[in-house]
C-alpha cells in the first residue's frame, strides 16, 4: 500500500468524521459569536485602555493574535460546515424533511455564515490594527 | 483628498454604468438564456465577491488618511474654550508670553497647532470643515484636536452641538497667516494696545470704565480685567464681531453695545438701551482703537 493511498484513506476518514459531528443551530451561530466576542474585544480593550490609561491599547499585539484566533475558528467552522453540506444520500434539490437534507441546509446556513463573519472580523481588525489613536 | 475624491466619483460611475448595462442585458434576454448554475455564479461574484474586494481595497487605502495627526514638539498649543455663545481663545507663554483673544484663532501655515479644547458652560462643539474635523467641547475636560494648514487663507469655524438660543450664531474664523506674518502678529498680541490718541476715543475709554464694562471685559494695559465676556485688547485687529456673525464696524459695535439681547438672543450681556447713541458711539470708537 503506498503512502498516497494511505494519506487517502485518512481524508476520507476526516470526512467521514466530519460529517458524523451533529449541526445544529448552535453551530450554526458559532461563526456570528466569533465575530461579536472579536468586536466587543476590540471595541472594549481600545475603550479601556483610553480610559484607564490615557493611551491607545499597551498590547496592539493582542488584536493581531485575537483576529488570528478568531478567523481561524471561523475557517475551521466554514471548513467543516463545506464538508458537511455535501453530505451524500438523498437526491436532490435537498429540500426534504429528511436528516441529511436538513444537515445539508444547516451546512450551508453555516458556510455563508462564516463567510459573512470572516469579512466582517477583517473590516473590524483594520481601523484597530491601522488607527492607533484613541481620538 | 482631491484624489479620494476623483477615485471614488470615477469608480461610483464606473459601477453604475457596469450595474445599468446588466440590466439592459438581463431585461432584454429571454427566458432560460442564462441557466440556474450560472445566474448562481453571477449572484456569487457580482453579488458577493467583487463588492467585498472592492470595499476591503477602500477600506485599507483609505484609512491611513484617516490616522488622526499626531502634534509634534514644534507644535503651537492653542487652548479655546466654548461659551455661551462665544469662543475663549489663549495662547501660551512657551512662544514668548501668555496672552488671551477671542473668536479669532491665528494659526502660521505649515506648523502643527495642537487646539486644546474645554468649555466653560455647556457642552460645545469645535468644527473648521476645511481645516480638521470636528471636536466636542466638554466641561471638566480637556479633548485635543491636531491640525495643520497647508495654505493661507481664512477658514471659518462654527460652534457644532446645540448649546442654546444663540447655537447657530456662535461662529469664528481661523485665519492661516506665513509664519513671519504670525510671528509679528504674536509680538503685537503681547503688547498692551495704544492708549487713545482722539479726544472721542479718549471719552470712549471714561464711558467704558464708568459703565461698568471692565467687570466682563479684559483690555490689557487698563483697569479692565473681566473674564466673563470676550477679552478686548485687541478686538479692532478682528474682521468680525460677536463670534463670527457681522462684519466689524462702527455701526454693528454700537448696536451690539446697546442692546446685545437683540443681536444675540440669550447672551449674558446685559441691554444697555439706557446709553445716549452719542455715549455708544463713542465707546465704538475707543474699542476701534485697539488694535
Amino acid at each position: 500500500m503506498s503512502e498516497d493511498d494511505t494519506s487517502g484513506d485518512d481524508d476520507r476518514g476526516l470526512t467521514e468524521r466530519l460529517r458524523e459531528r451533529r449541526v445544529t443551530l448552535w453551530t450554526l451561530i458559532v461563526p456570528p459569536t466569533v465575530w461579536a466576542v472579536h468586536f466587543l474585544f476590540c471595541y472594549l480593550w481600545v475603550a479601556v485602555s483610553c480610559a484607564k490609561q490615557g493611551g491607545f491599547a499597551r498590547f496592539p499585539i493582542a488584536f493581531v493574535a485575537g483576529t488570528i484566533l478568531a478567523l481561524g475558528i471561523i475557517v475551521a467552522s466554514g471548513a467543516i460546515a463545506f464538508v458537511q453540506s455535501r453530505t451524500p444520500g438523498d437526491p436532490p434539490p435537498h429540500d426534504e424533511s429528511t436528516g441529511i437534507d436538513r444537515t445539508r441546509f444547516l451546512a450551508t446556513a453555516t458556510l455563508l455564515l462564516a463567510g459573512l463573519s470572516f469579512v466582517a472580523v477583517l473590516f473590524t481588525a483594520a481601523p484597530a490594527l491601522m488607527l492607533t489613536d484613541c481620538r | 483628498m482631491r484624489d479620494l475624491t476623483l477615485l471614488m466619483t470615477a469608480g461610483g460611475v464606473l459601477i453604475f454604468v457596469i450595474v445599468a448595462a446588466l440590466f439592459t442585458i438581463a431585461i432584454r434576454s429571454r427566458q432560460g438564456a442564462i441557466g440556474h448554475r450560472g445566474g448562481m455564479r453571477l449572484v456569487l461574484w457580482a453579488g458577493a465577491i467583487v463588492p467585498t474586494v472592492v470595499l476591503a481595497a477602500l477600506l485599507i487605502g483609505t484609512l491611513p488618511a484617516m490616522r488622526p495627526m499626531k502634534a509634534d514638539d514644534r507644535a503651537l498649543v492653542v487652548d479655546v474654550s466654548g461659551e455661551q455663545f462665544w469662543w475663549r481663545v489663549g495662547y501660551r507663554a512657551a512662544d514668548g508670553g501668555a496672552f488671551a483673544a477671542a473668536n479669532e484663532v491665528r494659526i502660521p501655515v505649515g506648523r502643527t497647532v495642537d487646539f486644546r479644547l474645554s468649555a466653560g458652560d455647556v457642552i460645545h462643539s469645535f468644527w473648521i470643515p476645511g481645516l480638521a474635523g470636528k471636536v466636542d467641547m466638554i466641561p471638566g475636560r480637556t479633548n485635543r484636536l491636531v491640525a495643520r494648514a497647508t495654505r493661507a487663507g481664512r477658514y471659518r469655524g462654527q460652534c457644532a452641538e446645540f448649546c442654546g438660543l444663540s447655537h447657530a450664531l456662535m461662529a469664528f474664523d481661523v485665519v492661516a497667516m506665513e509664519p513671519a506674518a504670525f510671528d509679528r502678529w504674536l509680538t503685537e498680541q503681547r503688547r498692551p494696545p495704544p492708549t487713545p490718541a482722539t479726544l472721542v476715543a479718549q471719552r470712549g475709554a471714561r464711558m467704558f470704565a464708568d459703565n461698568g464694562c471692565g467687570g466682563c471685559h479684559a483690555v490689557a494695559g487698563t483697569p479692565a480685567t473681566g473674564r466673563i465676556g470676550p477679552d478686548f485688547s485687541h478686538i479692532a485687529g478682528r474682521a468680525t464681531l460677536g463670534a463670527g456673525i457681522m462684519p466689524m464696524s462702527t455701526a454693528n459695535l454700537v448696536r451690539f453695545i446697546r442692546n446685545a439681547p437683540a443681536v444675540k438672543p440669550g447672551a449674558r450681556m446685559p441691554r444697555y438701551t439706557h446709553l445716549a447713541p452719542a455715549d455708544a458711539l463713542a465707546i465704538a470708537r475707543y474699542l476701534e482703537t485697539l488694535k
